[in-house]
C-alpha cells in the first residue's frame, strides 16, 4: 500500500503544476500587474511611478512566462510564474498584496471554516442517511412518494434562498439566533447554529435522494431477502445489513470531501460573516490579489488529491475484497 | 403522563418567554456600562499609514486617530477650517524672489510661508514606541529578527508610555513624504509647491542606494522649505501662492508621525508579523486603534491622553432646533468605544440595523422601499421606520458623477475633428436627449440632484436657480429648469450632419459606443433605458460592457467614446472640480494618471483655470469661474451629470449626527443614549419560542403514526 501511496503522490505533482499553470494563465488573461497595482493603490492620484514601484516591491515587474533579457538559466526562472509558483510546492504561500502573511491567514481562518463545515458534514451525513433509510423502510408507500416529492422540491431550491430565508425567519422574525457574525471561543456556538442548521436542511433533498437510491439497490439483493426470510427485524435489516453494505458507494462521494472541508464555503461564509477560508478566497478574487487566489487554488487542489487518495484507502477498509496495488 | 409533559411545556414557555435576554445579539458581552458605537465596514482598509493612504476605506479609521494641523468645523456650512492641534490658524506671509516680505493681499508672491504654532501639552496615545528604560533609551530595541520573534502582535509589548506632540513630529512626517518607498499619493502636488522636497527626495534615494537594509533616521535629511522655529513652532515655505494648501493641511497626510514611532516599527522582524504603521496607527486624536482584524472587526477606544477639545457651540441656522447644539461646550469625545464589524452582505447588515444592533445605516437599493417613501410631498421615512424612531439625514455630497465624451474621438470629440462646430452640436443634441433626472429617479431612487456644472452645491461658484442653468440644454420655465424639447435636439443633430440620426453624406445610421462596466440583470434594465435615450433622436447606441480592467485600459488609451465617471471632492474649492476639465490633466496626455477623463482641452478654459486656481475667493474669481462654466456649457464635454445625495439612517438613540461631505473627523462628536438603546433592543428582540414547540409537536405528530405504520408492517410481514 505504501508503494501505491507514494506512486499516487508522485502522480499528483504534474497535476499540481498543471493546476498552477492554468490558474496563472486564467488570472493574467483578465488581469495585468498594472491592474492589480491600480486595484491596490486606489483610484485617485495614481502615478505611473507608484504603479512601477508597487510592482517592483511585489515581484510583478518581471515577464509572465519567459524572460528574454536573461540567459538560459534565467529565461524561465526569472519570471513571475516561476517565482510565484515554485514556493507553493514547499507550502510557502508568501504574503498577500496588502502584505499580510497568507500562512497566518490560513491558520487563523481554518478554524472558523471547519467550525461550520464539519458539523454540517457530520450532522448532514447522519441525517441524510437516516432519512433515506426511513424512506427505504416505507418503500412503495404514499410516505415514500411524499418524501421524494419533498426532496425534489428541497433539492430544487437555491442555497441562497435557504440562507436568506433562514436569516429572515430565525434571526429576524423569531429572534432566536444572530442573523450573521462570528465570535471566537464558546461565543461562536450561537453564531454557528443557524449556518449549520441551514447547511444541513439545504443538503437533505439531494442527499436523501442519492442515498435512498443506493440503499434501494442494496435492499433488493439476495442477502437482504435471506435476512428477511430468517425473520430479522426491519431495524436489524436496515442498520446491521443494509447500512454497512451501502456505505461503500457512499464513501466514494464522502471521503473525498473531508479534506476540502478546510476550505470552507464561499456562499455560507460570505452571507453569515464567518471569517473563514471561503470568504478569504472571495476577498482575494474581488481584490485581484493573485497571491491569495493561487494559494487557495493550490491548497484546494492538494486537499482534493488527498481526498481521492483517502477514498482509495477507505475502500480497502470497508471492503476487504479491494486491494490497492 | 401527558398532563405532566404539558405542565413542563407551559412552565418552560413562560420562563423563556419572560427572559429579556437578546438571543440574536451579535455583539459580545463585556462592554456593559460603556458608551459603545456599533458600526460596519464593507471594504477592508489596505494601509493605515497616514502618508500612504488616500481612500475613504482607511480615512474612516485613521482620521479619528491622527491629528493634522487643521480640521473642518463639524457644524458650519459652507465648510470652514479651524485649528486642530494649533493655537490659531497658521500665519501666512508672502515674499518676493529676493525674500522681501510682501503685504498680505499680494496677488503673485514668489513664495508663501506658513507658520504653525502647536498647542503645548498634547500627548500621544500610550504606545510601546514611547517606552524608555531607566537610561532613557528605547525600552524595546532589537538588533535581529530572532530577538523580536517572541512579540507576535502589538499587544505583546506590555510596557507603554507617551510623549508630547512637538514641531519636530510634523517635520518628520514631511520627511516621510519625501521618502519614495512610502509612495505618497499627492507627491506631485507636494514636490511642486513645498520648497526643497524634491531635493530631499533625491538625497534619500541616493542614501538608500548604500543603505538598503534597516531603519533610516530621516532626521538627517533637511528640507529647505521647512524650519523648526522652536519646540512648538515650525514653518513651511511653498512656491508662489497656493490657497488650497490650507485644505491639504486638514488631511491625514500632514498628521505628525514622530521619529520614535518610525524607529519602533522599522525594527527587524516586526513588519513580517504585521507590526507596522500600516496596521497599527499611533496618534494624538480622540481615539486609538486597539484591535485591527480586517476580516472580523476593527476597534477604536478612547485615547486616555486626549487633549482638551470641546463640542462646538455654534453651527449653521437650524442646528439648534435639530438638537445639534445640545452638547455645546462639553468635552469630547462622548463615545468610549467604536466597534466596526466587517459586513460584506447588505441584507444581514440592514437586518441588524433594524434590530438595533447597528446604530447607523445607509440605504441600499434593496431596502430603499422599506425605509423611505417618495411622494409629492417629498422624501420621508416609511411608517415602519417612523414607528422605530429612526431619523433620516440627507445631504448632497460634494461629488459629481457624469456621462462624458472622449474629446479625442473623431465623431463625438473636437480635438481631432474636422468640423468642431458640427461635433459640438452632436454633443449638445445628446445632452438634451439624455434625461438625467429620470435616470436618477429610476436607478438611484431619486438620490441625486441634476448638475448644471461640475461644481456641487456648497462650493464657491455654485449657482442655483435660473442663474445656474445650462442654457444649451435647459430653459427656465414655470420657475424651474426644464430640458429643451426633443425637437430642438433633433434640429441640432441635423445641423451636426445627422438628420434623423443618419449620416447626411453616406446615409448610414449614426452608431455611438458607450463603454461601461455595468452588468447583471439590473444592468440590463439600465442599458435598455440608455439605448432609449439616444433613440429619442434616432442615434443607435452600442453598449460595450467590459470588465473593469479593460475599461481602464480603454480610458487610458483614449479608446472609449462615451463613458461614465465621477469625482469626489478632496477639498471644498472650485479648483478641485474645474481641474477635471483642465487640458494638461488629460487622461491620455498624462499617461493615465490625469483626472481629466474627457481629455477636454480648450486653450481659453485652460488659461482661465491657470488664472483662477490660485486666487482667493473674490468677485473676480467668481467672474472667471462663470466664464469657465459658460465654456463647459457650450462645449458639452460631459453629456450629463448629477450630484449624489446621501441618505443615512440613525437609530433613535443617536445624537449629534450631521453629515460632513469632506471630513471624516466626525466620530468624536457622536453621542449615544445607551439606556434608550438597551430598552429598544430588549423590546425589539424578544425571542419567539412558540415556533420551536410547534416544530417539536409536528415532529411528534409525524413520528407517532410513522412508528405505528412501521409496527403494523412488521406485524403484517410476520403474519405473512
Amino acid at each position: 500500500m505504501l508503494a501505491y501511496i507514494i506512486r499516487r503522490l508522485l502522480y499528483a505533482l504534474p497535476i499540481l503544476v498543471g493546476v498552477n499553470l492554468i490558474t496563472f494563465a486564467l488570472f493574467f488573461m483578465v488581469n495585468s500587474p498594472d491592474h492589480m497595482a491600480q486595484a491596490q493603490l486606489g483610484i485617485k492620484h495614481i502615478t505611473p511611478e507608484a504603479i512601477a514601484q508597487w510592482k517592483a516591491e511585489r515581484g510583478y515587474d518581471k515577464p509572465l512566462f519567459v524572460n528574454d533579457r536573461e540567459d538560459s538559466e534565467g529565461l524561465l526562472t526569472d519570471t513571475i510564474f516561476f517565482e510565484k509558483s515554485v514556493k507553493l510546492f514547499v507550502f510557502d504561500f508568501g504574503k498577500t498584496d496588502e502584505g499580510r502573511s497568507i500562512a497566518t491567514e490560513i491558520k487563523q481562518r481554518m478554524i472558523p471554516s471547519l467550525s461550520v463545515a464539519l458539523p454540517v458534514f457530520i450532522i448532514g451525513l447522519t441525517v441524510n442517511i437516516c432519512f433515506s433509510l426511513i424512506v427505504v423502510m416505507f418503500r412503495a408507500s404514499m410516505f415514500e412518494l411524499a418524501a421524494m416529492v419533498l426532496c425534489v422540491a428541497m433539492f430544487s431550491i437555491s442555497g441562497m434562498f435557504y440562507i436568506i430565508g433562514g436569516q429572515f425567519i430565525f434571526g429576524k422574525t423569531w429572534n432566536l439566533v444572530p442573523v450573521s457574525g462570528y465570535l471566537h471561543g464558546v461565543d461562536a456556538l450561537r453564531f454557528l447554529i443557524l449556518p449549520v442548521f441551514i447547511g444541513v436542511i439545504g443538503g437533505i433533498g439531494g442527499g436523501t435522494r442519492l442515498y435512498r437510491m443506493i440503499f434501494l439497490e442494496e435492499a433488493n439483493r439476495d442477502y437482504i431477502r435471506t435476512a428477511r426470510a430468517k425473520g430479522v427485524s426491519e431495524y436489524g435489516i436496515l442498520f446491521k445489513h443494509l447500512l454497512p453494505n451501502g456505505l461503500i458507494p457512499i464513501l466514494t462521494g464522502v471521503v473525498v470531501i473531508i479534506p476540502t472541508l478546510f476550505m470552507g464555503s464561499l456562499l455560507t461564509e460570505s452571507f453569515f460573516g464567518i471569517p473563514g477560508l471561503g470568504s478569504f478566497t472571495i476577498d482575494g478574487i474581488q481584490a485581484q490579489d493573485f497571491s491569495i487566489v493561487r494559494s487557495m487554488v493550490f491548497l484546494g487542489s492538494v486537499l482534493y488529491i488527498i481526498g481521492l487518495l483517502l477514498t482509495d484507502i477507505s475502500y480497502t477498509w470497508v471492503d476487504p475484497r479491494v486491494r490497492l496495488s | 403522563m401527558l398532563k405532566k409533559a404539558l405542565t413542563i411545556l407551559c412552565i418552560s414557555t413562560l420562563l423563556f418567554g419572560c427572559d429579556s435576554a437578546q438571543w440574536n445579539n451579535p455583539h459580545p458581552s463585556g462592554d456593559e456600562g460603556k458608551v459603545v458605537l456599533y458600526s460596519v465596514f464593507s471594504a477592508k482598509p489596505k494601509n493605515l499609514d497616514p502618508v500612504r493612504t488616500y481612500n475613504l476605506d482607511e480615512s474612516t479609521f485613521i482620521d479619528q486617530i491622527y491629528e493634522p494641523p487643521l480640521e473642518y468645523h463639524y457644524l458650519k456650512r459652507p465648510y470652514v477650517l479651524q485649528p486642530m492641534t494649533l493655537t490659531a490658524m497658521p500665519e501666512v506671509r508672502y515674499f518676493d524672489k529676493e525674500g522681501r516680505e510682501l503685504p498680505t493681499d499680494a496677488a503673485n508672491p514668489a513664495m508663501s510661508k506658513y507658520i504653525f504654532d502647536i498647542k503645548p501639552g498634547i500627548l500621544y496615545q500610550p504606545h510601546a514606541a514611547f517606552a524608555l528604560d531607566k537610561d532613557g533609551k528605547p525600552y524595546y530595541q532589537f538588533s535581529s529578527a530572532a530577538e523580536s520573534a517572541r512579540f507576535k502582535k502589538l499587544e505583546d509589548f506590555s510596557k507603554t508610555d507617551t510623549k508630547e506632540l512637538v514641531a519636530a513630529d510634523y517635520i518628520y512626517q514631511f520627511r516621510r513624504m519625501a521618502d519614495p518607498t512610502l509612495q505618497m499619493p499627492i507627491w506631485n502636488i507636494i514636490e511642486q509647491y513645498v520648497q526643497g522636497m524634491k531635493e530631499t527626495r533625491a538625497e534619500i534615494v541616493e542614501y538608500r542606494k548604500n543603505h538598503s537594509e534597516g531603519w533610516i533616521d530621516l532626521r538627517q535629511f533637511d528640507i529647505a522649505g521647512i524650519e523648526e522655529i522652536d519646540r512648538y513652532r515650525f514653518s513651511v515655505t511653498i512656491n508662489g501662492k497656493y490657497p488650497q494648501f490650507k485644505y491639504w493641511l486638514a488631511f491625514h497626510f500632514f498628521a505628525p508621525v514622530p521619529m520614535e514611532v518610525d524607529r519602533f516599527y522599522n525594527q527587524p522582524g516586526l513588519a513580517d508579523r504585521n507590526i507596522s504603521l500600516s496596521y497599527h496607527p499611533v496618534g494624538t486624536g480622540a481615539y486609538m486603534m486597539t484591535k485591527h482584524n480586517p476580516h472580523e472587526e476593527i476597534v477604536l477606544e478612547r485615547n486616555p491622553n486626549y487633549h482638551e477639545n470641546y463640542y462646538p457651540s455654534e453651527g449653521e441656522p437650524g442646528d439648534r432646533e435639530k438638537g445639534l447644539l445640545d452638547d455645546a461646550g462639553k468635552r469630547l469625545p462622548f463615545v468610549d468605544k467604536i466597534i466596526f464589524r466587517y459586513e460584506k452582505e447588505a441584507i444581514p447588515t440592514w437586518t441588524k440595523f433594524l434590530q438595533g444592533y447597528y446604530d447607523r445605516s445607509g440605504i441600499s437599493s434593496d431596502s430603499f422601499d422599506q425605509a423611505v417613501v417618495v411622494n409629492v410631498e417629498g422624501i420621508g421615512l416609511s411608517e415602519e421606520m417612523q414607528s422605530k424612531g429612526v431619523r433620516l439625514n440627507t445631504s448632497i455630497e460634494p461629488a459629481t458623477y457624469y456621462m462624458g465624451f472622449n474629446m479625442l474621438d473623431p465623431i463625438v470629440g473636437d480635438q481631432k475633428a474636422v468640423d468642431k462646430e458640427k461635433n459640438r452640436k452632436l454633443r449638445q443634441a445628446i445632452a438634451i436627449a439624455f434625461d438625467e433626472k429620470e435616470q436618477v429617479s429610476i436607478f438611484r431612487n431619486g438620490r441625486g440632484e441634476v448638475a448644471m456644472s461640475p461644481l456641487p452645491p456648497g462650493l464657491f461658484g455654485y449657482r442655483s436657480g435660473e442663474q445656474g442653468i445650462n442654457p444649451y440644454v435647459f430653459e427656465w420655465k414655470d420657475g424651474e429648469a426644464q430640458r429643451r424639447s426633443i425637437e430642438d435636439a433633433k434640429q441640432l443633430l441635423a445641423e451636426a450632419g445627422y438628420p434623423g440620426g443618419r449620416d447626411k453624406t453616406t446615409g448610414k445610421p449614426l452608431v455611438l459606443n458607450l463603454d461601461t462596466t455595468t452588468g447583471g440583470s439590473g444592468g440590463n434594465a439600465r442599458q435598455n433605458w440608455l439605448i432609449k435615450q439616444f433613440d429619442k433622436i434616432g442615434i443607435q447606441l452600442n453598449i460595450r460592457a467590459t470588465d473593469y480592467n479593460r475599461f481602464q485600459d480603454k480610458m487610458e488609451n483614449g479608446k472609449a467614446q462615451i463613458f461614465f465617471w465621477g469625482w469626489f471632492a478632496d477639498y471644498p474649492d472650485p479648483e478641485n472640480f474645474l481641474f477635471l476639465l483642465y487640458g494638461p490633466n488629460g487622461r491620455v496626455g498624462s499617461g493615465g494618471s490625469g483626472v481629466n477623463s474627457s481629455n477636454y482641452d480648450n486653450p481659453e478654459y485652460n488659461r482661465l483655470f491657470d488664472k483662477m486656481k490660485n486666487m482667493e475667493d473674490s468677485p473676480e474669481r467668481l467672474e472667471i469661474i462663470e466664464k469657465m462654466i459658460a465654456l463647459y456649457h457650450r462645449d458639452v464635454p460631459w453629456a450629463s451629470s448629477f450630484h449624489p445625495q446621501s441618505f443615512v439612517l440613525n437609530n433613535e438613540w443617536m445624537k449629534n449626527y450631521k453629515p460632513h461631505g469632506i471630513s471624516q473627523v466626525t466620530l468624536k462628536y457622536q453621542n449615544i443614549d445607551v439606556n434608550l438603546r438597551e430598552q429598544r433592543r430588549a423590546e425589539w428582540n424578544k425571542p419567539v419560542l412558540w415556533p420551536l414547540f410547534a416544530m417539536a409537536l409536528i415532529v411528534i405528530v409525524v413520528a407517532i403514526p410513522g412508528y405505528k405504520a412501521h409496527k403494523r408492517r412488521q406485524t403484517r410481514r410476520g403474519k405473512d
